[in-house]
């Protein structure tokens, strides 16, 4: 009986696995029957809840089990890595089969990587403290102007940054999230733009009498910032990557994944 | 070279004409060149020609000098580097003032003075033992942070006093070793001209004491001229910051490349200078 039932159990487990090899990612893992996920360290919050990807709690860590069922892989064939953005784009082999971290897709960036269909669109929203506002900013290009600016330097808000607000001194830039918000703190910048998430979990938990000051929505914009996974140039993986992407897109998963982890942006108002 | 005392006095030999011991180290010299010529091109033709055989070197080629990427972003370094000269300028004289300064409280020998001594001592102990970016972060942002008005809290003025604390720490120390390699015996020549203590150090001491510093200081200077790169922690964007944004949106590294060459070609000319003050400083001496 308790052989029956070991054997039972090891067919069930070599069906799971033959399942997993039967469909597109089969033998374009790094290791055999286990999709590698990489995200950042720490990953932030809505991406990842807790900094803990392996509970498929946030957006991003729903999406990347959404992604991993569609192309074949049970959760429990789902492992995490940590990387920087620089160990995600230097040359060699890669320890990760796609990396997760809010990557804005670009042309450049398109050369020397390779990324997936985009997974989510992001508005680009200001990020600014209550007395700003009361100093007398407001959502117009302007008044936006005028303010001293701030962003992470590794992000593509610099760029919108410079093209669509032009500000009138040059901005400030920094490492990370957790700096930019000390330099807002310290006054020694008025408002730095972010993803709209991201700002609105920093105005509502991090920054101390944070404020949203307006957002920019992806529709106005000539090159919006759309978020995709990054892969290594040239990876086997993205066709089966991209094919899990656009079924929860027309399933509309992936919309209700987003419903459920990013919080509807509607009050906030929009810088035309 | 001049010691005569080991030729060979011979008869035959014309005054001008080179010695048995010439000819011989001439040719131990010619010999030296060609063998260090040898093994300098057989290295460099082993790197050129092994290096590009490694089976990522392509991949590598691409991420670290690629030739389109460099022409892009090498003009926005150069303007970058602006600003790290720039704060470099006004920093070294504030660091050489206060690393004075300190080097003479700690050289204070009058009794009544020995809270200014204890005071250099913890100076110098505290600033020398924490991290440069440490010190950046603290005073750059927690400064600031008590509530100051613009522009008093302006990411410039902290970033430097952060180098200029960390940094005078070092000078405070290489001042002092000068100070102490002049002997006594010129303080108490000076003592016995009628000099005070003060004058002492002022018109016999310190003159002596810098200029054996010189070299030592000059090397200190060229790590501030890299270190500089480290406020961009606190926001202001100079070359090290431009070339992270570049590497951000072209997802190259190159741009630090671009960088590297920029410091380099400030920096080796320094360094050789350096190494030609230290070692003319040698032969006086010796």
């Amino acid at each position: 009986m308790k052989l029956l039932a070991t054997t039972a159990l090891a067919l069930a487990i070599s069906a799971t696995s033959v399942l997993a090899q039967g469909t597109c990612a089969a033998g374009k893992t790094l290791s055999d029957g286990v999709l590698t996920i990489a995200t950042g360290n720490p990953a932030y919050y809505p991406w990842v809840m807790n900094d803990a990807p392996e509970s498929g709690e946030g957006f991003e860590a729903a999406v990347a089990y959404a992604i991993a069922d569609k192309m074949g892989f049970a959760a429990d064939d789902v492992t995490w890595v940590r990387t920087s953005f620089d160990e995600a784009i230097q040359p060699g082999a890669k320890n990760f089969d796609f990396n997760m971290q809010q990557y804005s897709i670009t042309p450049e960036r398109e050369e020397m990587v390779d990324f997936s269909l985009p997974y989510y669109t992001a508005a680009m929203a200001v990020l600014t403290t209550q007395s700003v506002v009361d100093a007398g900013a407001t959502a117009t290009l302007d008044s936006l102007a005028g303010l001293k600016w701030g962003a992470v330097a590794t992000t593509t808000a610099l760029p919108m940054l410079n093209d669509v607000i032009q500000p009138a001194s040059d901005p400030l830039l920094y490492n990370d999230n957790a700096d930019v918000n000390a330099a807002i703190m310290a006054g020694q910048i008025d408002a730095a733009l972010y993803d709209l998430p991201t700002a609105l979990y920093l105005s509502a938990v991090v920054v101390e009498g944070g404020a949203l000051l307006g957002q920019f929505p992806p529709e106005q914009s000539e090159r919006p910032d759309q978020f995709g996974l990054l892969m290594e140039e040239g990876s086997a993986l993205k066709e089966c990557v991209d094919a899990a992407i656009s079924e929860l897109t027309e399933s509309g998963e992936l919309a209700a994944i987003e419903a459920k982890w990013l919080a509807e942006a509607t009050g906030v108002p929009v810088i035309e | 070279m001049a010691d005569t005392s080991l030729q060979p006095r011979t008869k035959e030999r014309a005054a001008d004409a080179p010695t048995r011991r010439e000819v011989y180290e001439a040719g131990v010299r010619r010999r030296a060149n060609r063998i260090a010529l040898i093994s300098t091109v057989s290295v460099v033709l082993a790197i050129v020609l092994l290096v590009p055989l490694a089976p990522g070197w392509e991949a590598v080629q691409r991420a670290f000098f690629n030739g389109r990427v460099f022409a892009a972003t090498f003009p926005g370094l150069l303007e970058a580097f602006l600003l790290n000269v720039m704060i470099f300028a006004w920093s070294a004289p504030l660091i050489a003032l206060t690393g004075l300064a300190i080097a003479l409280c700690r050289d204070a020998r009058a009794p009544a003075l020995f809270p200014l001594r204890l005071f250099g001592i913890a100076y110098t102990d505290i600033f020398r033992g924490l991290p440069v970016v440490l010190v950046i972060y603290i005073i750059g942002f927690g400064v600031p942070g008590l509530g100051l008005p613009r522009p008093w809290n302006s990411p410039y003025i902290w970033g430097t006093l952060a180098l200029v604390l960390v940094y005078s720490a070092y000078v405070a120390e290489v001042i002092r070793s000068g100070i102490d390699s002049i002997h006594q015996s010129q303080r108490s020549a000076a003592a016995s001209l009628g000099l005070s203590d003060r004058d002492t150090m002022r018109f016999v001491v310190l003159p002596q004491a810098i200029r054996n510093v010189v070299p030592a200081n000059m090397n200190l200077f060229i790590a501030l001229q890299k270190d500089v790169a480290l406020l961009s922690f606190i926001g202001p964007v100079e070359i090290f910051r431009q070339a992270g944004v570049y590497k951000s949106l072209y997802a190259n590294f190159t741009p630090y490349v671009g960088a590297a060459l920029i410091f380099l070609a400030l920096t080796i000319p320094a360094t050789r200078y350096a190494d030609y003050l230290m070692n003319k400083q040698n032969r006086a001496r010796s």
